[in-house]
């Protein structure tokens, strides 16, 4: 029995948009419903998937960021120098980046405020600061020497899963930090006053700000929390990778907030949810995957993200459409 | 004297604050390279860089005046030089040039119809919306040129970014000539009054008669004709047309609009404002060239300008504009 509520719900479509598509690709190509390839797609889009749930929380605060990924790819150079050079202690490599993410969050969530001006101005400005700044200072050096207990941590796994051919099957401890983030994410809100708050102002920030919340700190804990998981995200990625490199990720922005949008997130604020954003990011990986696996040549994977992020905002915009008539 | 400054601020403050900023950075500038800044070559070599940026900033400005933004606007100069590219390398004759500048012109109007569509008919937001199309457009110029360069082209087509009339350089006297005609529609025309009100108030501006829908569809097609302009000056600059062309461009060119006094909420804005903005840039990123500073500083600069004339545009009007 499918209620009225359900049908209303991005979540719900992009579910069924999902599984059709997981379906047809199980049945023309025979690696797409395999555990490694499953395991391997999570442990790819981990970094994605938790930046993401931060643009999720800036949207539904009623803001934008376009600045994280230069928020990530400092925190994560400051972490690679002070573990390759100075002490190579693996609670410094998740502290490090989440300081300097709430920092430079926190520098975002103050202009905006003091100025007034659209967040996304903003952090289009703070991205060429912090991203100009860090390859002034580093000359764009990659950071290779990562000490060998950073290298063993990124290959533990989570589950092993022997299969009659070849290699085992494994999921990488990589995507707990991805599940953590949701989790957290999740907590925040719809468990806790403060999540409450975010929609509430994201809905109309001068009702909030007569109700008597503070904008001031929502929007520092918004993009302070952007700016943490940022963090996060970076020491994920770098884990994947094992090597530094100063111009790997500026230049994702916009295929995270196009995920997060998919999802079901407005830019106007106040509307979004965990389990949406998760499922955006799932339907354009999976999409990918799908693609590499159908040997599809990849300079069609651009037309294909382009095309769905086109018809999920189409479609969304005509749903309003109708609903705003319809009452 | 009071009122005076008051009057000031009132009519073109935003103007007096870029314009102190530039002759700021000028002077700082001239005074670190020993003058060699203001040489006349130096200032040809800036005008041949100049009009690039500047009518892609001026393709950004009409959607950002209507309280949009066009994200679209570098995919769709890429595919439009591409088009005229894959033209000019496969046919010969003096009707090449002809037939390649319309269809590249004739892509960049169907890209914009598109946004138009998309923005003003079905109602989707245009930051969403465009950012769709740019991943799109990209994805398309990908699968025509299979991720290559396409090089070579014709000497009288690479006149276009590269000639010059009487010493003047012939992109400049494009961009000028295109600035002026775009001044001349947003300020002069009825269209240029709508969009401006459209930007200010969206629903006021319908409930008094405007076709508001039909204010916005022009904005993004012309947005994205002055991104096919742009293409011609693009690829003969570079002698080469591919995908990924410039899209470090992307975000300064919202950039520049705000910086030149474009409110991103829209309604406020003026062609002057944008000019003494793209100057300004321009003046940095040359200047630092000339000194052996890096560019990565340059684009810090840039950034951290903007902020600093947020932040003095906030103290000047304080009390102003925003009701919130």
């Amino acid at each position: 029995m499918i209620s009225r509520e359900l049908l209303k719900r991005t979540e719900f479509y992009l579910l069924i948009v999902i599984v059709i598509i997981s379906t047809v690709l199980s049945i023309i190509t025979n690696q797409f419903l395999t555990l490694s390839n499953w395991f391997d797609l999570l442990r790819n889009n981990s970094f994605l998937g938790i930046l993401a749930l931060g643009e999720l929380v800036i949207l539904i605060s009623g803001g934008i960021d376009v600045s994280f990924t230069a928020t990530a790819t400092v925190a994560q150079y400051i972490m690679g120098i002070v573990i390759s050079r100075y002490v190579g202690n693996l609670f410094l490599a998740f502290l490090i980046p989440g300081v300097v993410g709430i920092g430079l969050g926190s520098i975002n969530a103050v202009i905006i405020f003091f100025t007034g001006v659209p967040a996304v101005v903003v952090t289009i400005a703070t991205l060429n600061v912090f991203n100009g700044l860090l390859q002034f200072i580093t000359g764009g050096k990659w950071i290779y020497s990562l000490p060998v207990s950073f290298k063993n941590f990124a290959q533990i796994n989570m589950l092993k899963v022997s299969r009659p051919e070849g290699w085992p099957a494994t999921l990488s401890i990589l995507v707990v930090f991805w599940v953590i983030a949701i989790l957290i994410t999740w907590l925040i809100l719809n468990r806790t006053t403060i999540g409450r708050k975010l929609y509430a102002m994201g809905g109309n920030t001068e009702a909030a700000r007569r109700a008597g919340f503070s904008v001031f700190r929502l929007m520092i804990f918004a993009y302070c929390y952007m700016g943490f998981l940022a963090g996060l995200a970076s020491v994920v990625q770098a884990m994947q990778t094992q090597v530094i490199q100063p111009n790997a990720i500026v230049g994702r922005e916009l295929d995270v907030l196009a995920a997060t949008v998919i999802g079901g997130a407005s830019v106007f604020g106040g509307r979004g949810s965990v389990l949406g954003t998760v499922l955006g990011v799932l339907l354009l990986a999976i999409v990918r995957n799908g693609l590499i696996l159908l040997g599809v040549s990849s300079y069609w994977h651009k037309v294909a993200t382009g095309t769905i992020i086109l018809v999920a905002v189409i479609v969304m915009a005509l749903q309003r459409k109708f609903r705003s008539e319809g009452a | 004297m009071l009122d005076i400054i008051s009057r000031l601020r009132e009519r073109h403050g935003e103007l007096l604050v870029l314009f102190f900023i530039l002759a700021t950075i000028i002077v700082l500038i001239a005074a670190a390279t020993g003058g060699r800044f203001l040489r006349l070559n130096f200032l040809r070599s800036m005008a041949f860089q100049l009009p690039m940026l500047g009518l892609l900033a001026l393709a950004q400005m009409g959607p950002m005046l209507t309280g949009g933004i066009d994200l679209s606007v570098i995919s769709i100069a890429n595919l439009s030089g591409i088009v005229a590219a894959l033209i000019l390398t496969s046919m010969t004759g003096p009707q090449a040039i002809i037939v390649a500048v319309a269809a590249a012109l004739l892509t960049s109007l169907a890209a914009g119809t598109l946004n138009g569509f998309i923005i003003s008919f079905i109602g989707v937001s245009p930051i969403i919306g465009t950012l769709g199309m740019m991943i799109f457009l990209r994805g398309v110029a990908l699968i025509v040129t299979r991720g290559s360069i396409i090089a070579g082209f014709p000497d009288n087509f690479l006149y276009l970014g590269n000639g010059t009339i009487i010493g003047v350089p012939l992109p400049l006297i494009i961009f000028l000539g295109v600035v002026a005609v775009f001044a001349t529609i947003i300020a002069k025309t009825p269209y240029g009054l709508s969009a401006y009100m459209v930007g200010s108030n969206e629903v006021a501006t319908k409930f008094s008669g405007v076709n508001t829908r039909w204010v916005l569809f022009r904005t993004y097609l012309t947005s994205g004709f002055l991104a096919g302009i742009t293409s011609f000056i693009m690829i003969t600059r570079y002698n080469a047309a591919q995908a990924g062309t410039g899209f470090s461009f992307l975000l300064l060119t919202v950039l520049i609009c705000v910086l030149g006094g474009i409110s991103p909420e829209g309604g406020v804005g003026k062609v002057a404002g944008l000019l003494l903005a793209i100057v300004i840039l321009q003046v940095i990123s040359s200047g630092f060239n000339l000194m052996g500073l890096s560019s990565h500083l340059a684009s810090a600069l840039w950034g951290i300008i903007l902020i600093f004339a947020l932040f003095l545009n906030k103290l000047i009007f304080s009390g102003g504009r925003r009701s919130t």
